[in-house]
């Protein structure tokens, strides 16, 4: 099963990895790029950036609050500066400096939450991040995305880079295959991108979830006969209605995907716009129930909760009645 | 401008604070009234600001962090030219830019504030982001002594003394009262300057009412080479209009008419 899997796994690299050398990459020519850290370089992969470019690199130690608020004032003064921290404690302990200090007095701080979702696996809830969206999603003027492969992750990193207003990304630590080697398939904020195509169904994932959804669609084809579009939808905020309208007209169901709560996410985000619009086609999303995961690695937590090939195959087929 | 016309300044600028709080029927007049003298010192003497340099990199930059005592900014950033001071008759009114707390939809504010404890750590960045640059701007926080409390502010200090920001000048407005009572009862954070010492920090005190000092006091900055400065203004809530001075229920009061011509007959004639 799951040809489109297989073949593009050489050369696959955690999305955090990418983050690190783009930043590198970038630093080289811009004095500019300044990279705040909260005792998280090493957890960022942020070891080599910090020798290269000891002056552009500003440690603030455990002290997220601190971090974004920091952060808030170089970017105010003309840096373009990257906040690191994990997203568990970015989006927690230092939301009030988002909404205030980044997004409200628009500092063009770039978030960046790392090890996110359930990237910690075993280490448990303290260190999962399953409410980022949901927090963050209701905070004006903010852009909220989860690039997928080291492709999006990339150009996510350069675009963000240049932009005058605030943004939060994230990313996990597993490695992350392409999802397409089409070189027409670019990335821009708000625009998902279609991996595939087919009228049954319609996988609507984000970040790390966009892979397992490859690999349901590949073993709904091959074994069932079923052909499904899949979405890397990395921007939460603000939402490709227009695809999404796109994909609601012309599939027979959806299902999102996402790590992330079920409440308040990808899902709850499509589905208010598509209950708007007038959808009313068989719907269903998959994330992290209302509870304190299950402990395991971050493979363990994706398969309990039927975030996986397997698990979302089944999905599909309940879904479509098969 | 000369110790008479600073004076004036002052006089001028409580009447304002007084007038447009009336107006709106809203406003933290206390607060407002015991840090006004602070600012009426940075803004015409200390800082390199204007409505001309403001968009310039160059500029020094205020964060207030007691947000809430934003009608002091509003009535010195209106004399300074950065609006219109008949603007200020739609404070707090229904789609007006002048709300109870500074936004940068106002000309002349530096950083949305309103919740406490936010200003010193966007202060400290800002004075980083000068030393990277290798530029001469100062940077400027004025904070209440009851909003010392939030961690916020000591992860802060923690930050600016690491990176020795010599650039940054925090100023504590401790009028003693915040709004459950005095700060000494709410929780206690004195010694402050002990703390601040021990953090890294150089500390002055100063009479926050005392126009000369405060000019002398700013003049001196940075206190000491390699380490950010903390001025502890000691002031009176209410400052200037006897039946307010050291009053609880002034922290948001709002004069009547009565109370209102009294306290304009107390303050007297401003010749500017």
């Amino acid at each position: 099963m799951a040809s489109v899997v297989v073949e593009s796994k050489p050369g696959a690299k955690p999305n955090l990895e990418v983050f690190s050398a783009t930043l590198q990459e970038l630093a080289t020519t811009d004095r500019d790029i300044v990279v705040v850290t909260s005792d998280s370089r090493g957890s960022g992969k942020l070891v080599p950036f910090g020798k290269k470019f000891p002056e552009q690199i500003v440690e603030i130690g455990i002290a997220e609050q601190n971090l974004v608020g920091v952060a808030a004032g170089l970017a105010s003064a003309g840096k373009k500066t990257f906040a690191v921290s994990p997203a568990c404690f970015l989006t927690a302990r230092a939301l009030e400096q988002i909404k205030n200090d980044v997004a409200y007095s628009d500092n063009p701080v770039k978030l960046i939450g790392i090890s996110a979702g359930v990237s910690y696996g075993a280490l448990g809830s303290t260190h999962h991040s399953l409410h980022d969206f949901a927090a963050l999603r209701a905070i004006n003027n903010l852009i909220v995305a989860a690039p997928a492969d080291n492709f999006e992750t990339e150009e996510a990193i350069r675009q963000a880079a240049a932009m005058t207003h605030p943004i939060y990304l994230r990313f996990g630590k597993k490695n992350m295959p392409l999802l397409t080697t089409d070189p027409n398939n670019g990335f821009r904020f708000g625009k998902g991108r279609v991996i595939s195509r087919g009228p049954d169904l319609a996988f609507i994932a984000t970040g790390e979830t966009v892979q397992p959804a490859l690999e349901a669609a590949a073993t709904l084809r091959a074994e069932h006969g079923i052909e499904a579009t899949v979405i890397s939808m990395h921007t939460i905020k603000p939402l490709d209605t227009t695809l999404l309208r796109e994909v609601a007209a012309e599939t027979a169901a959806i299902i999102t995907v996402e790590e992330h709560s079920v409440y308040g996410g990808l899902g709850e985000a499509c589905a208010s716009y598509l209950l708007q619009y007038g959808y009313g086609k068989p719907f269903r999303i998959v994330g992290i129930p209302d509870e304190y995961t299950v402990t395991g690695s971050q493979n363990e937590i994706f398969n309990h909760y039927g975030i996986s090939g397997e698990g979302l195959t089944t999905t599909a087929l309940d879904l479509l009645g098969k | 401008m000369t110790d008479k016309e600073l004076a004036q300044r002052s006089n001028h600028y409580r009447q304002n604070i007084l007038k447009y709080i009336v107006k709106a029927g809203a406003g933290h007049t206390g607060g407002s009234l015991s840090c006004i003298d602070i600012l009426n010192v940075l803004y015409n003497h200390t800082l390199n600001v204007s409505p001309e340099n403001f968009r310039s990199p160059d500029r020094d930059r205020y964060i207030q962090s007691k947000g809430h005592c934003v009608e002091a900014l509003f009535v010195v950033l209106a004399d300074k030219g950065f609006f219109p001071e008949s603007d200020l008759n739609t404070l707090c009114r229904y789609r007006s830019h002048y709300i109870g707390h500074p936004t940068r939809k106002v000309n002349g504010v530096e950083q949305n504030t309103g919740a406490l404890g936010h200003g010193l750590p966007i202060a400290a960045g800002t004075a980083l982001a000068a030393k990277m640059d290798k530029k001469a701007y100062r940077v400027f926080t004025l904070m209440g002594d009851g909003e010392l409390p939030e961690g916020s502010n000591w992860e802060a200090a923690l930050t600016a003394a690491h990176y020795k920001l010599d650039n940054l000048c925090a100023i504590i407005d401790k009028n003693t009262l915040q709004i459950s009572g005095p700060t000494a009862d709410v929780c206690n954070t004195d010694p402050i300057d002990e703390k601040f010492k021990s953090f890294g920090w150089a500390v002055t005190h100063v009479d926050g009412h005392d126009l000369q000092a405060l000019q002398t006091t700013f003049d001196r900055l940075p206190f000491e080479k390699g380490k950010p400065s903390l001025v502890i203004a000691h002031t009176v809530k209410g400052k200037g209009i006897s039946y307010m001075e050291n009053v609880l229920s002034w922290h948001h009061g709002v004069p009547n008419q009565e109370q209102y011509a009294l306290a304009l007959q107390e303050l007297g004639e401003t010749v500017l």
